[in-house]
């Protein structure tokens, strides 16, 4: 039997917010415990969550940036359940009336286009963090971490491959970055997903029991996490069995997934709107306010690379992977305003290769898009070849010359001859010392050309229009 | 819903209160008044009111993003029954 594989992604992203959505305390990572844990984080009796407007704030960001409905009233609840990290006995959460209903995120897969719906996303606070290691038989407790803001991004099941939910993690996670919600930090876990996995026989339209892997942390884990599950669930349904719903965990180590708990009903947890939070109104006029901060996104900054400047649709979508990238692009451009393409294959080629290898952001590229123009500038007016411009940008990278690209081509000898006169007389020389092979030329053989033109290069050094030599060589051949 | 006078001695017994034959007629006349006030607001029509979060019909106050609170783990923690390493220390768990 053909299977189907139906995929759903939950995606906890960290609010960027520099404070706890219900509380003044700080949201830095890496600080020691409980120092940034006050009595609202703590539970201590009495106390009463007041909302962080900048949380809200983000959430309506990445509401407006996907098209969905922004909710008002939005309504906070409860979220019951008993863990040492959770000090209230119950996670703030939402649950009917989230902030964020809806909406689409387009990815696009091996080419082709595809849209995968939101369902919703809501605000909610994360728990503290639970250390098993020996403190004598006894767990400890570090609460730095509860209370501070999550949204958590649900997808409809609308993914068919794990490669399909990779691009769709992927995408959001550039989106959450590009509008500025989240910084995106996996090993920091700013950036979390649980994937819902099913399968189905081919044609068919009912879904089949789904099981949750919680908290994948990287792309790749998503990946593995999903084919590893999607394997196990064929193989029991092939052999007679039957899928049981359940939350399970992913074990890099033995690349497989293993039950954590038999899956609990919305009904568990006893939702119930929370009474210490009133309803949250948000004005259209608010809404507006943000919708004017937000920065062209990356879905219509890819349209506009492909329609004004012609780019392919791969290059438009590498290029706008992130918004530095995208920004870096566009300030190149705007010095060399009729080279798109020259443009786009310098910084997805060399300047990325660079900063790969060298592991450094964008932000910290050492060559700023004006000096990167000076260079390309230099190979479209045919000052230098391809090849000698990768020399100058190796200088350039080196920060030698003050990165003055002018300089560097002089220093190195790296102008390249296009003096038609000049060109005409070495290739006059060149002819006269290899009568054979011009000989062999007019005789048909079409492979004396290319070993003629090897010579005149090399008697310059490389340094001689490559197209210039070859119109002139063609010329005195068959003139 | 109706109530009888023995209903009202076994709720009695299962919460541990002691009461006389008056005592239990006296609380089923209570109770049975409760029941019927029950009984009228269920017989409203509200199958076009919208629900309501919240008892009051104010909204939510925000605050806005600012990092107010200073380390307090010291008095804090003076009042937490064990702690190692500035960690609040429970029974283990583990799943």
């Amino acid at each position: 039997m053909q299977w189907e594989i139906v995929i759903g992604l939950e995606v906890h992203a960290q609010l960027s917010t520099q404070s706890k959505i219900f509380s003044g305390s700080s949201t830095a990572y890496g600080a020691a415990p409980n120092t940034q844990a006050n009595v609202i984080d703590l539970a201590l009796p009495g106390v009463l969550p007041v909302l962080n407007k900048g949380a809200v704030e983000r959430a309506i960001k990445l509401g407006l940036s996907v098209g969905a409905k922004i909710n008002s009233p939005s309504i906070f609840a409860r979220k019951n359940y008993f863990y040492p990290d959770l000090p209230k006995g119950y996670q703030i959460s939402q649950y009917e009336l989230p902030v964020v209903q809806g909406g689409n995120i387009q990815i696009q897969v091996d080419g082709t286009e595809k849209n995968v719906r939101l369902t919703r996303a809501h605000l909610e606070e994360d728990a503290g963090k639970s250390l098993h290691e020996d403190f004598h038989g006894m767990s400890g407790i570090d609460l730095n971490r509860a209370g501070t803001p999550l949204l958590e991004i649900v997808s409809e099941p609308d993914m068919r491959s794990s490669a399909e939910a990779v691009t769709y993690a992927k995408t959001l996670h550039a989106l959450v970055r590009w509008i500025g919600i989240c910084d995106g930090n996996m090993q920091e876990g700013s950036f979390r997903c649980d994937a819902n996995v099913s399968v189905r026989p081919r044609g068919t339209e009912k879904l089949g029991t789904r099981c949750e892997i919680k908290n994948l942390n990287s792309f790749r884990f998503l990946e593995k996490a999903i084919d590893y599950e999607a394997r196990r669930q064929i193989e029991i349904l092939e052999d007679g069995g039957s899928i049981r719903q359940e939350t399970r965990l992913y074990d890099a180590n033995k690349d497989e997934t293993r039950t954590m708990r038999t899956k609990e009903d919305a009904n568990d947890y006893r939702y119930f709107p929370d009474p210490d939070l009133l309803p949250l109104e948000i004005p259209q006029s608010w809404i507006d306010q943000i919708k004017q901060t937000l920065p062209e996104l990356p879905q219509a900054r890819r349209d506009r690379y492909v329609s004004a400047f012609a780019l392919s649709a791969y290059d438009a979508s590498v290029l706008t992977s992130s918004r530095e990238m995208a920004d870096y692009f566009d300030a190149t451009l705007k010095q060399l305003p009729a080279q798109a393409k020259l443009c786009a294959n310098w910084i997805m080629g060399e300047i990325s290769g660079q900063l790969n290898k060298e592991g450094i952001e964008m932000t910290a590229c050492p060559i700023t898009p004006a000096q990167l123009a000076a260079l390309l500038t230099r190979i479209s007016d045919g000052t230098i070849s391809g090849k000698a411009a990768k020399t100058v940008f190796e200088s350039m990278w080196n920060g030698e010359l003050d990165k003055n690209v002018d300089a560097i081509i002089a220093a190195k000898g790296l102008k390249q001859i296009s003096d038609d006169s000049a060109i005409e007389k070495l290739v006059d020389q060149v002819l006269a010392a290899n009568a054979q092979q011009v000989a062999d030329y007019r005789n048909g053989k079409e492979k004396a050309f290319n070993s003629l033109i090897g010579q005149i290069m090399k008697a310059t050094q490389g340094k001689a229009n490559p197209a210039q030599v070859n119109a002139i060589l063609k010329k005195k051949l068959d003139g | 819903m109706t109530l009888s006078v023995s209903d009202v001695k076994r709720i009695a017994d299962l919460a541990y209160i002691e009461i006389d034959e008056d005592q239990a007629k006296e609380t089923l006349n209570q109770l049975s008044g409760i029941f019927n006030l029950i009984e009228t607001m269920q017989a409203v029509d509200t199958s076009t009111v919208e629900p309501m979060s919240h008892a009051q019909s104010v909204a939510q106050r925000l605050r806005d993003d600012e990092v107010t609170e200073t380390d307090q783990r010291e008095l804090y923690q003076s009042i937490a029954p064990q702690v190692e390493a500035g960690l609040y220390l429970v029974p283990q768990v583990i799943e």
